[in-house]
């Protein structure tokens, strides 16, 4: 078990390594023109470029460029942010917590209500439960966020005056924000757990625990539910992928200072070292999820941490 | 009658011999289902209303008509008009060719490229495929919209950029499918008869194991453009992408989600156009999927 985590650990690493080197290559190479050029703006004079370019190190030679980038990585040094000017560090880091706040609860309420969900319809196979099951998932699967984000906005807001559009004073501005994101993952969790059960439900395990007499409560629980998690938690751990996407859309929307929002301002303030900062917190984040999502696997599955 | 006797059991011999080949098989089971047959023709007179939009709407979707403006929706203008009186079903339908663009084209582009690089790595294995799947492996680190927000911001925002954003992001979901199959079919013994003839690598490559590798390339595909339907609409949602007046159905939430107040219609309407196409394409891929699946009847 140690060992196999020790494995997935090790790989993590330089996949890690990796991503921030792309990082460091699109920004410093790839990026069409003057970096200098792009973060001082087109009314800029020429010694203030020159200034810029000699305060970040773009007048050395890119390796070294690049050691001294990974170097100050290291240090949780992501530079300064062109725009605060301040340590980019301490800006995400402020952000940061919302992001996570928002991605975390999506997940579990979206996790909680899309196994529901599935196991119910896969249970009631072939009845009007399950074919209303497969309609509004479908349904809920396919509408986009920004979408329904603003559908929520107008009926819970605008319409029944419930809930606050924007802002961060109180949990009553998280509801629509995290409904926004555990909709598509409910959907996303439902049909995947309905599939997945359905499946487990005609193995033959199943039918021995039926056969031996057990109840259909300890059938269910016990045998068909930890078999057909397998898959789900896989998904589970890459959808995590897919909602920091959505945050950056559901932040912007509802107006919480989160890391995607955070990115989307910094892009329109041609803001480098903070998209950098941002770009490289993210991607690090989503590994270390899968790195998790992998150890649980393990321990759900023994097959995994033999093989 | 035995002239005619023969004549019937010869039609039933011919009966019988008619092609039931594996996407003979498929295409009845797709027609049996009837919820996705449906899907498939509403699909197709959207897209038939979106390519012919100029035929198809009397009014300029670009242009300025200030007296008309704010207007709810009304037999005249269905989806109402914005706040510079334009008409919001004749922009709907013009958004339509962008955003169907973007989906089409991005999936399309990643398809070309993944699939000689799926087929390679799962071919030939040892040093190519570790290559090409670590690289794939490292696309996969970055989320998706998030690596897509990114390289369009530096690549710059306009609708070829997001096209190719949108592909980047998507080959390693398409070059992992094609290498898994791939590697099944390479073992099989028909591709040891191929190889025992004569045939070369490149021959058994594209003719008989891609031929395996078309039918959830089909499912994953249809999956894939309406996913990158709703990312290239989420980028111009956030103001990267398609700029205006070009009406996009992601740029027009983006503009009435200012007016949600007072004028719903603007948001609201592009919102369920797009939701519809996405809806639609998934309900025809779960479709296909279960079609291909031997094991789900119809």
């Amino acid at each position: 078990m140690s060992q196999y985590i020790l494995r997935r650990i090790a790989i993590a690493f330089p996949l890690i390594l990796a991503v921030t080197t792309v990082v460091f290559i699109v920004l410093r190479v790839g990026l069409p023109g003057d970096p200098a050029q792009i973060m001082a703006g087109d009314r800029a004079s020429p010694e203030q470029i020159e200034l810029i370019r000699s305060k970040l190190g773009f007048d050395r030679p890119v390796l070294e460029q690049y050691f001294i980038f990974m170097r100050n990585l290291a240090r949780g040094d992501l530079g300064r942010s062109v725009k605060f000017r301040e340590p980019v560090r301490g800006v995400i880091a402020r952000a940061f917590p919302f992001t996570v706040t928002l991605t975390f609860l999506s997940v579990a309420v979206g996790t909680a209500i899309g196994l529901t969900i599935g196991v119910i319809t896969a249970v009631y196979q072939r009845t009007w439960v399950d074919n209303i099951g497969i309609v509004l998932t479908v349904f809920f699967f396919s509408i986009p966020t920004f979408f329904l984000g603003l559908l929520l906005i107008l009926i819970f807001s605008v319409g029944l005056r419930a809930l606050p559009v924007q802002g961060t004073g109180s949990w009553r501005h998280f509801v629509l924000p995290v409904a926004t994101l555990a909709v598509g993952q409910s959907a996303l969790i439902a049909r995947l757990t309905r599939s997945s059960m359905i499946e487990v439900l005609s193995a033959d395990y199943v039918r021995t625990a039926r056969a031996k007499g057990l109840a259909q409560r300890r059938v269910l629980s016990r045998h068909a539910l930890r078999n057909t998690l397998i898959p789900v938690i896989t998904v589970v751990g890459l959808s995590v992928g897919g909602l920091l996407g959505g945050a950056v859309i559901t932040e912007s929307i509802f107006g919480l200072p989160g890391v995607g929002r955070l990115a989307i301002d910094a892009i329109s303030n041609r803001d480098y070292p903070m998209i950098q900062g941002a770009v490289i917190l993210v991607a690090a984040s989503f590994v270390f999820v899968n790195l998790i999502v992998d150890i649980i696997y393990a321990f759900v599955d023994p097959r995994i941490r033999y093989a | 009658m035995p002239e005619a006797r023969r004549r019937t059991q010869t039609e039933d011999w011919t009966r019988a011999a008619r092609p039931t080949g594996l996407y003979h098989l498929v295409l009845l089971k797709f027609a049996r289902n009837r919820v996705a047959l449906a899907g498939l023709i509403c699909l197709a007179l959207l897209l038939l209303a979106i390519l012919f939009a100029p035929q198809a709407t009397p009014y300029d979707p670009i242009g300025k008509n200030t007296p008309e403006r704010n207007q709810a929706p009304s037999l005249l203008h269905p989806f109402g008009t914005d706040r510079l009186g334009r008409d919001i079903a004749s922009r709907v339908l013009y958004g339509g060719r962008v955003s169907l663009r973007v989906g089409f084209m991005s999936i399309g582009l990643a398809v070309l490229v993944s699939t000689p690089l799926g087929l390679i790595a799962g071919f030939f294995g040892r040093l190519p495929d570790n290559v090409i799947m670590r690289v794939m492996d490292l696309i996969l680190a970055f989320p998706g919209l998030i690596l897509a927000i990114w390289l369009v911001s530096i690549l710059g925002s306009n609708i070829n950029n997001v096209i190719i954003a949108i592909a980047f992001f998507s080959l390693p979901t398409f070059s992992r499918l094609i290498r898994g199959i791939t590697l099944s079919i390479r073992e099989m013994e028909y591709v040891m008869a191929a190889r025992s003839v004569g045939a070369g690598s490149l021959r058994i490559m594209f003719f008989h194991i891609l031929p395996g590798v078309l039918g959830p390339m089909i499912v994953l595909t249809t999956l894939g453009v309406s996913g990158a339907i709703v990312a290239g609409a989420s980028l111009s949602f956030l103001g990267l992408g398609v700029r205006p007046p070009t009406p996009e159905w992601g740029a027009m939430l983006a503009d009435g989600r200012n007016y949600l107040r007072t004028q719903w219609w603007i948001a609201v309407f592009p919102g369920m156009t797009i939701t519809l196409v996405v809806l639609l394409l998934n309900i025809i891929g779960d479709a296909l999927r279960d079609a291909l699946d031997p094991n789900v009847r119809a």
